[in-house]
């Protein structure tokens, strides 16, 4: 694991900020462009530090795999806006060529070899991948996201024992916010309603598990950084519970076509009438508070992180603009017979 | 140079060729030789040969990782049915994740295992359910009904970029027949026509390609002359073989072991009557299982199933002859 020096600090910041505003951006499009959007989409908001301090640690080689919420990982990476809002909009020019959508990202050349739309399903296809990374033997490794509603599925505890099993180098991120869609752990999760935090689980399958503030993108680097060590060196897998809180609603409404979409507020108002829980997450909002952490220690004059934010500004009004101005797909590309069969 | 050897052992071979000729195979599954001493393990090493417990969708998910990331894995599910235990790995991941990222990513792996055990396995282990993956375009189907075709069509398994459903028939692994030794690939998408004829065509699968050329051989004791198409691979279907043969005979008999709603069968029969209607002097009838869940007891688990006499009635039916009681 490498130090953080304050050019890595500052690029991790920016990160954050283009993911930060990207959402914000996807968000607003229902408001500013109605119907732009079809179908599902879920944000990163709230975050961005856990998706940002995980993949700070990745080196040449790596690859990962994450699920439908999956808008910030590509960013980080370095792929295109332009080209994932343009997917997100069902254009041409999309990241997937509008095939996938918000929920289907996937950029190989990047180390992103995609996401599951299903609950639970991305993990065994990243616990695959590293037995790849086991038999090329360079030392790589796979980092696995999912949220930790998938913890309960049987794909989850089938992969963490095989991957325990056979030393395979990868890092399972659990994003924990806290909420499966609408239903809070405590009431899905043994270990939750026992007061215990969910990496408890990992000891089940003879491995490490961590709890890190997934708001904290430094304390997610040296944790992940450290787990992806460890399995670099052939030790094995590691389970990371990244403690977010995701800063909008699961995602936006479903309806049937001429019910505009949106996004309605929070689940711990909409359902549970606990706006205080909301406000308080949003007082520790990890972006600010990274911003402050690093002007504080003098890694970043505020000057510059203004300078910042007005770059991403600017780069996510063309990302929307290049999205809008891209033209549908031929309808009939929907029966390309060499996308169906390599 | 070919030679008799059994079918399953032929399935072996062309398993353990393709591991010589491309180090990006690997073979794993339950009980996929938990010795040391296994001569796959002696060849290529625990790297690539191993053992997993009995978790499908953690298997099946991991062979859709491997191949993402660059390998070809070959997955030893033992009975087609533990596939449903992790079915959306094999249906909604592996043959979807080209097509939705674009055509960026392909999926090259082999899911092997057997079907139609109908020797009192009973409700739950002898199912030929292979027809449902019929409606998942981008998951490949083979169902090799020969020694050689279980050599060359896994050898076009493990080459092909696509998921592909390896589905042998328990009933034939015993079954001697000529394989050719070396390097030997049968193509996806080319029926095999076993049996030529100018009567009546007969599209048959699997275990039921052989009942079909039993049944012909009846038959051409009464003067029928039947000919015999075996598809070989569902997906891709070699239509354009059954149309033509079909348009020679003006009759169409199909075979197939799946349940006859939503199978293999009825698939065949709208291909035909769709794009063959004209040439047809018969309807188009099908024998296949009955709509039921496999039963215990022999009499009544051999009622349920096509064979030689209900093929043979049936084609003196479609010939206008005297019905026979199936």
């Amino acid at each position: 694991m490498q130090e953080l020096d304050n050019d890595r600090l500052v690029w991790m910041f920016t990160q954050m900020l283009r993911i930060r505003e990207f959402e914000e951006r996807v968000k607003r499009t229902f408001e500013e462009h109605p119907g732009v959007i079809r179908g599902h989409t879920h944000l990163a908001d709230g975050a961005e530090a856990s998706i940002v301090g995980s993949l700070a640690t990745l080196q040449p080689g790596d690859q990962l795999l994450a699920t439908y919420r999956c808008h910030g990982y590509p960013i980080t990476l370095g792929t295109d806006t332009k080209a994932i809002m343009a997917e997100i909009y069902g254009r041409k020019d999309g990241l997937c060529g509008g095939y996938g959508g918000s929920m289907h990202l996937a950029d190989p050349g990047r180390g992103f070899l995609g996401t599951s739309g299903i609950v639970g399903q991305g993990i065994p296809q990243a616990t695959g991948a590293a037995w790849g990374a086991q038999l090329r033997n360079q030392g790589q490794i796979v980092l696995g996201f999912f949220g930790d509603g998938a913890s309960k599925q049987g794909a989850f505890h089938e992969s963490l024992n095989l991957a325990s099993l056979w030393k395979l180098p990868i890092v399972y991120v659990m994003e924990n916010n806290g909420y499966n869609v609408a239903t809070q752990s405590e009431q899905e999760d043994a270990n939750a309603a026992a007061g215990e935090p969910l990496s408890v689980k990992a000891k089940a399958y003879s491995m490490p598990g961590v709890t890190v503030d997934g708001g904290d993108p430094v304390a997610v680097y040296e944790a992940v950084g450290a787990a992806g060590d460890r399995a670099r060196a052939g030790d094995g897998p590691t389970l990371i519970e990244s403690k977010v809180y995701r800063l909008s609603a699961h995602g936006n409404i479903i309806a049937p076509p001429g019910v505009p979409l949106h996004y309605p507020e929070h689940e711990a108002i909409t359902v549970f009438g606990n706006r205080e829980e909301y406000e308080a997450a949003l007082r520790g909002d990890p972006v600010p508070r990274f911003r402050a952490r690093l002007i504080e220690q003098g890694a970043l004059e505020a000057g510059r992180a203004d300078e910042i934010a007005q770059e991403v500004h600017d780069e996510l009004d063309a990302a929307v603009q290049f999205a809008l101005d891209s033209p549908y797909p031929e309808p009939e590309a929907a029966a390309r017979v060499d996308y169906v069969y390599a | 140079m070919a030679r008799e050897i059994p079918y399953i052992a032929a399935v072996q071979e062309a398993i353990r060729l393709e591991m010589e000729r491309d180090d990006t195979v690997v073979f794993y599954g339950q009980d996929v030789a938990p010795s040391d001493e296994d001569p796959l393990v002696q060849a290529f090493g625990r790297n690539r040969v191993r053992v997993s417990p009995i978790s499908e969708t953690a298997e099946i998910g991991m062979a859709v990782g491997l191949a993402l990331s660059g390998y070809r894995p070959i997955v030893e599910l033992l009975m087609a049915e533990f596939m449903l235990v992790a079915m959306n790995q094999v249906v909604n991941e592996a043959p979807r994740l080209r097509y939705m990222s674009g055509g960026q990513v392909k999926v090259p792996a082999v899911f092997k295992a057997g079907y139609g055990f109908t020797a009192g396995w009973a409700g739950q282990h002898t199912g030929s359910i292979y027809g449902m993956f019929m409606g998942f375009p981008g998951l490949k189907i083979a169902l090799p009904a020969t020694p050689a075709d279980a050599k060359g069509l896994m050898a076009s398994a493990v080459r092909d970029d696509n998921p592909v459903c390896y589905l042998i028939n328990y009933l034939l692994v015993l079954e001697h027949g000529d394989v050719p030794e070396g390097e030997y690939v049968v193509p996806f998408g080319e029926a095999a026509i076993r049996r030529t004829g100018s009567d009546v065509t007969i599209v048959a699968t699997g275990w039921t390609v052989g009942r079909a050329l039993a049944a012909a051989e009846t038959l051409a004791g009464e003067g029928i002359q039947a000919e015999v198409i075996d598809p070989r691979t569902l997906n891709p279907l070699d239509t354009a073989t059954i149309l033509s043969s079909v348009e020679k005979t003006g009759r169409l008999v199909i075979v197939d072991q799946g349940t006859r709603h939503g199978g293999a069968s009825a698939v065949i029969a709208a291909e035909v009557a769709e794009h063959g209607f004209g040439t047809l002097k018969a309807p188009i009838a099908q024998v296949t299982a009955l709509d039921v869940t496999v039963p215990y007891s022999e009499p009544m688990e051999a009622y349920v199933l096509p064979n030689e006499e209900k093929i043979a009635g049936t084609v003196r039916q479609v010939l206008g002859e005297a019905p026979v009681a199936a």
